[in-house]
């Protein structure tokens, strides 16, 4: 090979593109680091990070969203498991309702779901045409707005958690697994938990901490609904604090890249992309 | 979970009974409960007046009033020009990495990487980028004090149209990356091979074949990505606290009553965003179709 030819053969747009992304990915994570190392006057350290997690609101507001995340993803397990098992199985005829239905989402933003959601849940739910209340609304007490949050986090999660879980469930045949399960006497419990979780663990793993990174920085629903979560807290900070949230935004990206590293880890580069925007 | 309480007797014959249907019905109760019954609250809402009765007067002022219109348009313009620009630096990144010829160990770096950046929004993005390109930031300072550059002198303000769609593209090329990677691999050698048997240069192989044959999943991935950005909230308002009225942001305003006379109008707005989202993805599930012709 001639150098003539070498040269044609490099391939020099291609590496331009890839190091002018390579730039704007980096960019702002190094400015975030960068600057969140200057507390201190004329001194490099990581002290906007010894106080920002020292603060007890951090430490409440950050537990309060893992575990959110935590209710989201086994509610949405169990919810999810079994229908797409079960379409598999017994009704594939409903198979492009729900497909359908784990789109919708995508129609819906965050925002238009928190506002339809405190439009029908901030009244009251009565027994109809009487003054009877069943359930007082469901916005106006503790519980009932941590019910609201993990639906709509499910709701959010839903498009990716149901992919996730439903090409698990390709890739396994469940049906000869549920077959060889039943002649050996396994009840319906027993195949959905030691046969067919185990075997899409993959696919759970990682809708798990797909959704585990949507909820975690999602401040919309969580601040529209009063909820003591992490991203408000963060763009409260933000409003009068400047160093700590850069540290707590630096913090947050590492958990986002951890959480999508194991994805991309797991599943060997098909992961997936979502987001609370 | 429903299906304990159904005998298992024997293997299911593939004929449907309606009795199968019973093992979906808490996945149906929870898509009426989260997503139905708020979509037709608002759907509802959005075609009543003050006194409960019905009326269009919702839907008109949509296009009468003024500011309404603005938002719209705004957050349209946003978001075209954010999934055009994200759309084909993505291409490029996602094409320098797959047939470009770049070494092998830089695509799972970069698909890695995409996941990450799509996923990374909100507050936390506004922030950084206030950390990047705000009045004292990294790469202001950079450009000001070894290039001698004051963006903000030269009219740049992070603040404003341009700086959000910036910071929109921090999530928005990443995505196109992680769609057109794939698609990209369906590009079959043959066929370029073919090309050049017949004396074809680099040129007219991607002008006549390999563009033509992307092209319906390159169109609907950007209109993934201007759903992706239209509906966007929290990076706008973290980013510019609402001085920048979004679509998104005057809906917000609507839900924290900030906004008093007409609270039907805001179920108004609500519903005209999810008109709109919802013919993006009948384009997009269009063009899915025409894809899968050649792409499998």
């Amino acid at each position: 090979m001639n150098i003539t030819t070498r040269i044609r053969k490099f391939p020099f747009w291609s590496w331009v593109w890839f190091l002018l992304g390579l730039l704007y990915f980096v960019m702002p994570l190094l400015a975030t680091f960068e600057f969140s190392l200057g507390m201190e006057r004329d001194v490099i350290g990581f002290k906007a990070y010894q106080t920002a997690f020292a603060d007890p609101e951090f430490l409440e507001t950050f537990g309060y969203s893992v575990f959110l995340a935590t209710m989201t993803i086994i509610v949405s397990i169990i919810l999810i498991v079994p229908t797409a098992y079960w379409i598999r199985l017994r009704l594939p005829e409903a198979r492009r309702t729900v497909e359908f239905i784990t789109l919708l989402p995508f129609v819906i933003p965050a925002i238009i779901l928190v506002f339809g959601l405190i439009r029908v849940y901030s009244s009251p739910l009565n027994i109809p045409f009487t003054e009877v209340t069943l359930i007082k609304p469901l916005t106006n007490f503790n519980f009932g707005t941590n019910v609201l949050i993990v639906g709509g986090y499910m709701v959010l999660g839903l498009p990716y958690m149901y992919r996730s879980v439903d090409t698990g469930m390709r890739t396994v045949d469940v049906r000869t697994l549920t077959e060889a399960a039943q002649s050996l006497g396994a009840s319906w419990y027993v195949i959905i938990t030691r046969v067919i979780l185990p075997n899409i663990r993959t696919a759970l793993l990682s809708g798990a901490l797909l959704t585990f990174a949507i909820v975690l920085g999602e401040v919309v629903l969580a601040s529209f609904l009063g909820i003591p979560a992490f991203g408000p807290y963060l763009f409260l900070l933000g409003q009068h604090r400047a160093y700590e949230p850069a540290a707590l935004t630096f913090a947050t990206f590492l958990i986002t890249w951890a959480a999508m590293g194991i994805i991309q880890l797991i599943t060997g580069g098909q992961g997936q992309a979502a987001g609370a925007h | 979970m429903t299906q304990t309480t159904l005998p298992a007797s024997k293997m299911p014959t593939p004929r449907s009974n309606l009795r199968n249907w019973i093992g979906v019905i808490p996945f149906f109760l929870f898509a009426l409960l989260f997503i139905f019954l708020p979509s037709v609250r608002l759907f509802i809402g959005s075609f009543t007046n003050a006194d409960g009765q019905f009326t269009f007067e919702n839907v008109i002022e949509l296009f009468t009033q003024k500011y309404i219109l603005d938002s719209y348009l705004l957050s349209i313009r946003i978001s075209a020009v954010t999934a055009l620009g994200g759309g084909i630096f993505g291409f490029l990144l996602a094409y320098s990495v797959t047939v470009g010829g770049l070494p092998k160990s830089l695509r799972s770096a970069l698909v890695t990487f995409s996941g990450v950046a799509s996923n990374f929004a909100g507050v936390p993005l506004a922030f950084a980028f206030v950390a990047t390109l705000g009045r004292t930031g990294f790469v202001t300072a950079v450009l000001k004090d070894v290039f001698g550059l004051n963006i903000y002198d030269a009219g740049f303000n992070l603040y404003s149209f341009m700086g959000l769609s910036l910071t929109y593209m921090y999530f928005q090329f990443p995505l196109m990356v992680l769609i057109m990677a794939p698609a990209l691999d369906g590009l079959k050698r043959e066929w370029r091979e073919a090309a050049e048997n017949l004396g074809a240069n680099s040129m007219q192989y991607w002008l006549r074949i390999a563009l033509p044959i992307l092209l319906p999943s390159i169109l609907g991935a950007m209109i993934l990505l201007f759903g992706n950005a239209f509906g966007a909230y929290a990076t706008a308002y973290a980013l510019t606290g609402g001085r920048l009225p979004i679509i998104t942001i005057q809906i917000g305003a609507q839900v924290r009553g900030d906004v008093l006379h007409n609270p039907n109008l805001g179920n108004a707005m609500a519903m005209g965003m999810v008109f709109i989202m919802a013919i993006s993805l009948a384009g997009y599930s269009w063009l899915q179709g025409k894809t899968e012709r050649w792409l499998r």
